[in-house]
């Protein structure tokens, strides 16, 4: 119903912003990792060195596979938190569902500062868990390992996940007909075998999505190690924003930023695939 | 069982904030247990503090101007994908939505690349252009949920009696989609007020608040910080409420769409 010059105008200045301010950047960081630093300038020497640096220096691996290990973390456990709690308030909330379905999405648009923040006061030395602790005989001592540890970064993330990998789960649980439940309970399921064998077959989507997002997200944090995590808990992210300040390596920063790129895509795409297989819709 | 377990994740949602508030009145520090002697002091202390003041300021300038860009750009971007079709347009869809998935620092830092290609001086409008451009992506998917539940049947009316598509766009189009537009424009004023991780990579000398409050966290803590904070956690939660009763009312279905259209 509407002119080719119409559609042609109002698809032209956000697809131009795009290219300009989205891709052509992108494009600039996948140009940089292949140039390299020499006497503290930027050569544009197309190479590979800096990929190889990559494969071959083991500090970069076994950062990857701490911070993959952080993230497979984080995504357990906010699957673990969050799909009991989504089946709860698909299933058995009731009338105060809708309560609560916002009670789970506001602190998931709500400042990562200040929940990170509150992490810290919760978690350190002199902290409130070591406060209570101590008031309660539990501890003599303050407890140091809370804070400054791969697990406070786990336990940051988790919290600040969650309500992400709770959404697509109750999307998933809601879009399940309540008569396929009832089908299975007429002919003779138990709960628990409906719950295995209809249920949480149909909510694999959700439960892929949501695990996605969760892992995702956490593999390219930078900011809980450096409020919560400390040097042990150092993630590919930190190397990254240390090569861009202090360490002024762009092209190698680039190179690994590229690499986090690439493996967020990735996960995104098979993702979809996988959804797609598993979804009866 | 599962209604305790429910009870249980709440708890470990909303504790932490719950003491965060909880140490902003505690006149001896941000940890120890039992907070004893209540005071405002801390709040009294923030309130003369300009830094933060100043902080403030720069990030409602950055936030409006960010409402400005992403809501206009969105819009157009959420018109074109409803309703033409061109080459490439699943890409586009994709390309707009990336920043909503990508880590912070990838936008982050491929703008800061950018900005030193194009030579521009690191400020408070380069943090503008990060925000803005990477807040597309949610105006984008809030603006075309709005789109998809308008009634068609009017635009078309309004085109077969003659007015121009200009005029539909403004007389019509626009009128009914206005609880999105300011729906939308809460959601980014409120992730923008509160962005971190592409803000650290693009701020010049100016500090938002965000990164203002980051700067003293490596200074030694104080309640201050967790008065500032609750504050800005009443506000977002604020905001987001009525973005959400906003969104109720316009768009029927619930929120999860916008994770979902990834």
């Amino acid at each position: 119903m509407y002119s080719r010059a119409y559609k042609a105008v109002i698809a032209a200045p956000p697809l131009l912003w795009i290219c300009l301010f989205l891709l052509l950047p992108y494009g600039l960081m996948f140009a940089h990792s292949f140039w390299i630093v020499r006497d503290g300038l930027l050569v544009h020497n197309w190479n590979l060195q800096n990929y190889r640096a990559l494969f071959t220096n083991p500090l970069y691996l076994q950062v990857f596979l701490r911070t993959a290990r952080i993230a497979g973390s984080v995504t357990l456990c906010s699957l673990l938190l969050g799909y009991p709690l989504a089946y709860y308030l698909s299933f058995h909330a009731g009338p105060r569902k809708e309560l609560l379905y916002q009670l789970v999405i506001v602190p998931l648009w709500v400042s990562y500062l200040v929940r990170g923040y509150a992490w810290k006061t919760i978690l350190g030395s002199d902290g409130v868990l070591n406060g209570l602790l101590q008031y309660l005989h539990l501890t003599r001592e303050p407890v140091s390992f809370f804070l400054y540890s791969p697990f406070a970064v786990v336990l940051m993330l988790t919290h600040i996940y969650t309500p992400f990998a709770f959404l697509p789960i109750y999307a998933a649980l809601e879009h399940i007909p309540r008569p396929l439940i009832e089908a299975s309970q007429d002919l003779g399921a138990d709960r628990r075998a409906t719950f295995l064998r209809v249920i949480l077959p149909l909510s694999i989507p959700g439960l892929l999505a949501g695990a996605t997002f969760a892992f995702v997200l956490s593999l390219g944090d930078f900011l809980a190690p450096l409020l919560v995590g400390g040097p042990s808990a150092t993630m590919l992210a930190n190397i990254v924003q240390s090569l861009f300040g202090a360490a002024y390596d762009w092209p190698l920063g680039a190179a690994i930023s590229v690499g986090i790129l690439l493996i967020t895509i990735s996960l995104l795409f098979l993702t979809e695939r996988l959804e797609k297989r598993w979804s009866f819709r | 069982m599962l209604a305790a377990y429910a009870v249980l994740v709440f708890a470990f949602i909303y504790l932490p904030i719950v003491v965060l508030i909880v140490y902003s009145f505690n006149r001896d520090g941000v940890g120890g247990f039992p907070p004893r002697h209540f005071t405002l002091d801390w709040y009294r202390q923030l309130f003369s503090d300009s830094a933060i003041w100043d902080a403030v300021v720069n990030s409602l300038i950055v936030a409006a101007g960010s409402v400005a860009l992403s809501l206009t750009l969105g819009l157009l971007a959420a018109l074109a994908l409803d309703r033409a079709s061109f080459p490439g347009k699943a890409l586009f869809r994709r390309l707009v939505l990336l920043p909503l998935i990508l880590p912070g620092i990838i936008t982050g830092l491929s703008l800061l690349m950018f900005a030193v290609f194009a030579g521009m001086q690191l400020s408070l409008f380069t943090v503008f252009l990060g925000h803005g451009t990477a807040l597309i992506s949610v105006a984008t998917t809030e603006l075309f949920a709005g789109l998809q539940k308008l009634d068609r049947a009017q635009e078309e009316a309004s085109l077969d009696l003659g007015a121009t598509p200009w005029q539909t766009f403004w007389r019509i189009t626009l009128p009914n989609l206005k609880l999105s537009l300011i729906a939308a424009g809460l959601l980014i004023f409120t992730l923008s007020m509160d962005e971190i991780a592409v803000t650290f990579f693009l701020i010049g000398r100016d500090n938002t608040l965000p990164l203002e409050i980051w700067g003293r966290l490596r200074r030694g803590i104080t309640p201050e910080i967790n008065a500032i904070s609750s504050l800005i956690f009443a506000v977002s939660v604020l905001l987001i409420i009525v973005w959400y009763r906003l969104r109720a009312r316009s768009v029927s279905s619930a929120p999860q769409e916008l994770l979902e259209n990834l």
